[in-house]
């Protein structure tokens, strides 16, 4: 059996992982389906406020403060936490890729600037960071993207680099050098395909961390404002919180479920990559 | 004091990069924004002068804990930044060292009992915990323990208008404190206990682990005295990262509980869109996490002789 899938027989093999993987599919083909299947859009008025889930037949998770169904508001959220999540997530694997090669590859002077710069990013709290670059730069899908982006990155960068430094000295990558093979070349075919594996692991645990952070903005009412996110509703339900709790209640489980599903796929691809680690 | 700087001029970088400045900003807000009005603001406030003059005023103000003046509040940033910290830190701190006692203690707890139910009891609710949003929590806990129960107050950091003195007056806080605590500790608590599991179970693959056995010591002593405090190095690393993430959850959590702190003056500053004070408090909190870090450091000497030697 070769690397590759022995490693997809592991993961197959690992339940949870399996579980998590099957149940993110299930949410990925809501958020790509649902909405439109479903018919009734998040912001639609469709029956009067506050019925609660299972009360009216057609209503299965009840309506909100306005009459708006939850259901139809819980799809398009599903839609808003992917979508955002995996393209801050694609957005912090770029900028961490290329600065984890740049220094890890050049060392000295670009490493140290570059090292610098990641510290730096690590030192902010990410959550406050990403508060004031939403709010500075209006909300919108777009810059919530590049919020989360920002903030996420140092994690992948610091990976690419150790990993890079390491590769750097590996016979096969001092022999490109010797035939002089251009960097570009060489950091493309040579490092890139083996710096990846834990560039994977870390960025299922990235997009997790994402839609968390995502649900946090979009609770405090900076989210995109023609977005219905799962975190709007929780804020919107925050309001009436102490009769209809269970506006505010059923997104949260949704996050829960879907940040859970990453977590566990996450750790499963790094079982399966690392096998000698699984008896721990 | 690098780190410092270069956070300031990032600072500063972003609010100039962003279109509109603060005039503008104020005078949306008045209402009425003749040009003769628009030129008094930007001269009281300094955005008449070139880019690099303002950029040296602000760093120089910043040199001295100047952070300029909210708008918002009326009141010097620095001031208020001042006045909120305690209140924060009275949640951060009891809600640190909590996490990191009951995540250990639960990390030790689980290891020693490897393959048992209790060890997958603590490792599901720890996995179940970690993927919870803090801010659902909080609100859940508002439901079940303020709502329904009547055990807590949800709001504020004391009873209004109480009069309470001495003991009382703590016992109040303390019970304001409970939900915020327990809220923003549950997520490391969570985190503490699945590091500190697999941390203990990797030292006692280690040699000298090894060796601990052959001479014939009991398994509490080797766990206790050779495992445990190897184990506990890496933990302490994690105590500087959470304190950046605890003050970027004192947003949400401050926010629900109606507590009056840092993270609560963030969310109303972004609501009034004062600029200096959003800045401030980057500044301010950038600055807790690096103090953090400079103690992590000296610990971690402390703990692990070898490392000061390098």
């Amino acid at each position: 059996m070769n690397g590759s899938s022995g490693a997809l027989f592991r993961f197959s093999r690992n339940l949870p992982a399996t579980v998590g993987a099957v149940v993110l599919a299930v949410i990925a083909l809501i958020a790509v389906f649902a909405p439109a299947i479903y018919g009734t859009g998040p912001w639609d008025i469709v029956s009067r406020p506050f019925y609660w889930p299972f009360e009216k037949a057609g209503l299965p998770l009840g309506t909100d403060m306005l009459g708006r169904d939850i259901l139809a508001g819980m799809f398009d959220g599903a839609r808003a936490s992917l979508l955002i999540g995996s393209l801050a997530t694609a957005m912090a694997v770029l900028l961490g890729l290329v600065v984890g090669l740049l220094a890890g590859f050049y060392g000295r002077r670009v490493d140290n600037v570059l090292m610098r710069v990641t510290e730096i990013f690590q030192t902010i709290p990410s959550f406050v960071l990403v508060v004031i670059l939403v709010a500075m730069l209006k909300p919108s899908v777009g810059t919530v993207i590049i919020a989360l982006g920002a903030v996420t990155w140092p994690t992948i960068a610091r990976i690419v680099r150790a990993e890079t430094l390491s590769l750097r000295e590996r016979e096969f990558v001092q022999a490109g050098i010797a035939i002089g093979m251009s960097d570009t070349r060489l950091l493309f075919v040579h490092i890139l395909p083996n710096a990846l594996p834990p560039v994977i692991i870390a960025a299922s645990l990235l997009m997790a961390q994402a839609i968390l952070l995502e649900a946090g903005l979009s609770f405090l009412g900076l989210g995109d404002p023609n977005v219905m996110s799962w975190g709007t509703i929780m804020g919107n339900g925050r309001e009436v919180l102490r009769q209809y709790w269970y506006i505010s209640a059923m997104p949260g489980v949704a996050i829960l479920v879907t940040v859970l599903a990453l977590n566990l796929v996450g750790e499963g691809i790094n079982d399966a990559l690392n096998p000698k680690l699984r008896q721990l | 004091m690098l780190v410092v700087f270069i956070i300031a001029t990032a600072n500063f970088a972003l609010v100039h990069l962003v279109p509109g400045d603060a005039a503008d900003v104020l005078a949306g807000e008045s209402g009425s924004a003749t040009p003769e009005y628009m030129q008094m603001l930007r001269q009281r406030f300094g955005l008449d002068k070139s880019l690099p003059e303002q950029y040296a005023i602000y760093i120089w103000n910043t040199a001295r804990l100047d952070l300029g003046y909210s708008f918002r509040f009326s009141e010097p940033v620095s001031k208020l930044i001042l006045g909120r910290l305690p209140a924060t830190l009275i949640l951060m701190v009891p809600a640190a060292i909590l996490s990191f006692c009951i995540g250990v203690g639960m990390g030790v707890f689980a290891s020693r009992r490897v393959g048992t139910w209790a060890d997958s009891v603590v490792s599901v609710a720890a996995v179940l915990v970690y993927a919870m949003p803090v801010f659902w929590v909080g609100l859940m806990m508002i439901v079940i323990f303020s709502v329904n129960l009547r055990w807590l107050p949800t709001n504020g950091m004391e009873t209004i208008a109480s009069g309470y003195r001495g003991m009382d007056y703590v016992i109040d806080v303390v019970q304001h404190m409970i939900m915020p605590v327990t809220a923003m500790a549950l997520f490391y608590i969570a985190l503490y206990t699945r590091m500190m599991r697999a941390s203990m179970l990797e030292v006692s693959t280690l040699d000298f682990v090894t060796t601990a056995r052959a001479k014939g010591l009991n398994d509490s002593r080797v766990a206790y005295g050779h495992v445990l405090p190897n184990a506990l190095l890496p933990m302490v690393t994690l105590l500087g990262l959470q304190v950046s993430t605890l003050l970027g959850g004192s947003i949400l959590i401050e926010t629900i509980f109606g507590w009056p702190g840092i993270g609560r003056l963030a969310y109303d500053s972004i609501a009034g869109r004062d600029v200096n004070l959003l800045m401030g408090i980057l500044l301010a909190s950038s600055v807790v996490v690096i103090v953090t870090n400079m103690v992590v450091d000296l610990a971690y000497g402390w703990l692990d002789p070898r490392i000061s030697k390098g």
